[in-house]
């Protein structure tokens, strides 16, 4: 059946077969590398709800004396509010994959995504994966207070990484983000370019099993945008599986062989990008 | 190009119809468990979360570290209110209940005790405060990163760590200012505050995952801690207020853990303490039995809230 499959997407790819033939001229790193088509990703029937805080409706706005009436008649928080923000979605993604994840802003992209990284519990269902999926994305553990060089190292360790790793990366990352002197500077300095770019150089240092990118390629300027989408490929062929959320369709279009259409979390259409960009768009 | 399309999109149904297709196809569950797939969150056993943690142990020094570095950085003395924070926090102390309120008559050097009381105890305070907020404040990370939840916890306490070290230093000279002497029971210290620093560690794992869920104990930490501050002898001495009291009630105040590392660490650092006590002749908890009461409360601090904390790992970040 994986046979089957990889013929199929081949078919459905003739552009796969240049990169799975470079991939084929280097000589093999790790002798059991799975063939394509197995799958390593495994969504099933999930479902992820959200609880958000501080959104109390207009109606109900906070005064002491409506919430003191709301404990007294025994009524929930009004500021917490639930979300089902993943309903039930199925798919299963194989080795080779790259998979675009579009949708409308709410549509439950990001929340899949981190549901398949295994940093939001599931509802209902369940995910299967490969190995440990990363999202590609440290933003959260940089202080803008902090130089880049300590933003570096600290956006390494909270990606797992050892200090000798961590030494090894570090002129790369650098380098890579093109920022220059401005890394002895405090975060807080950067241009909004800048931050995005050393971000993007530090998230991309760490190899990945199962890569998840959230929108990270609509950073920086044109050379940058180049050099970045580079790196994602690079990734890619390094990876097993790729997924990969934006809302530049273009650049869905380039890099993945298989798009999943969500809306209001559920799977609206799931196929290749030719058929499905072409129903979303109209 | 269209029919091996549709192909693909068939076999991808067949895939989505999962074990209720009528072609017998296999469940998604058993097609994961042949392809050795294994489901995304898990608690890991505690031997493997304990090793996890380990394996974090740099980034959360780091995590420390940058965080108490950017806690000053856009002040002009910058580092430098590291070492004039605590010291004027003993200033105000000292005016407040030294000069103003006048309590000098049981303890002879009154200066040194209330400023060794402060300090030990807003080590306790913080790291509570800090582990309250460590799960709550940091959703965004927890959200973004795959890393042993209790890193940030364990973070927040060896940050207040960092900084108790250098008020400790402070410590030292105004005692050493005030008229005590350097005696070897000094060398006793760094492990009366390990063990005030593994109750620390304990008690921020069970409040952060109480902070995780309960989301209004942010609002009522601070009125639970003032109250605690006032009971654990910061100001006072509890031999000398207790002394009318019950032996069962006095017990009690000094077996309160902030109340016991205090004790402890004025017994060690200060000569003229356990004098004051021995002059005064009220009853009171011994050394040994300080020692005793510090070392239960690390081990089941740790024990009870690293468990705890534990129980719950695959549900932070929920909300």
């Amino acid at each position: 059946m994986a046979e089957l499959t990889k013929e199929l997407s081949q078919m459905a790819h003739p552009n796969e077969q240049a990169s799975q033939a470079d991939v084929a001229a280097t000589p093999p790193v790790d002798a059991p590398e799975p063939e394509p088509g197995t799958p390593t990703v495994i969504v099933d029937d999930l479902h992820i709800v959200y609880r958000v805080y501080g959104a109390a409706s207009a109606a109900e706005k906070g005064n002491a004396a409506n919430a003191l009436m709301r404990i007294v008649r025994r009524q929930g928080r009004p500021q917490m509010k639930e979300v089902h923000a993943v309903k039930g979605v199925t798919f299963v993604a194989r080795h080779g994959d790259a998979v675009g994840i579009i949708g409308r802003n709410g549509s439950g992209k990001s929340t899949l995504l981190r549901a398949i990284a295994g940093l939001l519990p599931p509802h209902k269902g369940s995910v299967y994966t490969d190995g440990q999926p990363s999202l590609l994305g440290v933003n959260a553990a940089l202080m803008k207070e902090l130089t880049g060089e300590r933003n570096v190292v600290l956006g390494c360790y909270a990606m797992g990484m050892t200090p000798a790793q961590v030494r090894e990366r570090y002129d790369e990352i650098v380098e890579f983000s093109g920022i220059g002197e401005f890394v002895q500077f405090p975060m807080s300095t950067y241009s909004s370019g800048m931050g995005a770019r050393l971000r993007f150089a530090i998230a991309s240092a760490k190899a990945h099993n199962v890569l998840l990118i959230d929108e990270a390629l609509a950073t920086g300027d044109r050379d940058f945008k180049r050099k970045s989408q580079e790196r994602i490929q690079q990734m890619r062929d390094e990876a097993g599986t790729v997924f990969l959320v934006a809302h530049n369709l273009d650049v869905i279009e380039e890099t993945c062989n298989r798009v999943i259409w969500l809306h209001k979390g559920q799977i609206k259409m799931d196929g290749d990008p030719a058929t499905v960009l072409a129903a979303y768009n109209s | 190009m269209s029919q091996p399309e549709s192909a693909v999109a068939d076999s991808r149904a067949g895939d989505r119809a999962g074990g209720s297709s009528p072609s017998g196809k296999e469940s998604l569950s058993a097609l994961a468990e042949r392809h050795g797939l294994r489901r995304a969150i898990a608690r890991p056993s505690l031997p493997v979360y304990l090793r996890q943690l380990w394996d974090r142990r740099h980034f959360v020094l780091t995590y420390a570290t940058s965080r108490n570095v950017s806690r000053y950085s856009d002040s002009a003395l910058g580092q430098l209110w590291q070492v004039l924070t605590p010291l004027l926090n003993a200033g105000v102390y000292y005016l407040m209940f030294g000069l103003i309120m006048g309590q000098k008559k049981d303890i002879t050097n009154y200066t040194a005790f209330l400023i060794t009381g402060v300090f030990v105890y807003s080590y306790t305070q913080r790291s509570v405060t800090g582990g309250a907020k460590s799960i709550s404040g940091n959703l965004s990370l927890i959200r973004a990163l795959h890393f042993p939840r209790a890193a940030l916890p364990l973070a927040y306490t060896i940050q207040e760590f960092q900084q108790l070290a250098i008020s400790m230093g402070v410590l030292a000279v105004i005692v050493l200012v005030t008229g005590e002497s350097l005696t070897w029971l000094w060398l006793l210290i760094p492990l009366a505050l390990l063990l005030q620093t593994i109750f620390n560690i304990g008690i921020s794992l069970l409040l952060a995952r109480v902070g995780a869920f309960v989301r209004d104990m942010n609002q009522l930490l601070p009125f639970i801690l003032r109250t605690w501050l006032y009971t654990s002898g910061v100001f006072f001495s509890i031999p000398a207020r207790m002394k009318d009291a019950p032996d069962w009630a006095r017990t009690l105040l000094e077996f309160n853990p902030p109340s016991v590392f205090i004790d402890l660490i004025r017994h060690l650092l200060l000569n003229t303490y356990p004098e004051d006590l021995r002059r005064q002749g009220f009853p009171h908890s011994s050394l040994p039995q300080l020692w005793l009461y510090a070392g239960f409360w690390a081990a089941a601090a740790l024990a009870g809230g690293f468990l705890y904390f534990w129980r719950a790992e695959e549900r932070y970040g929920r909300g």
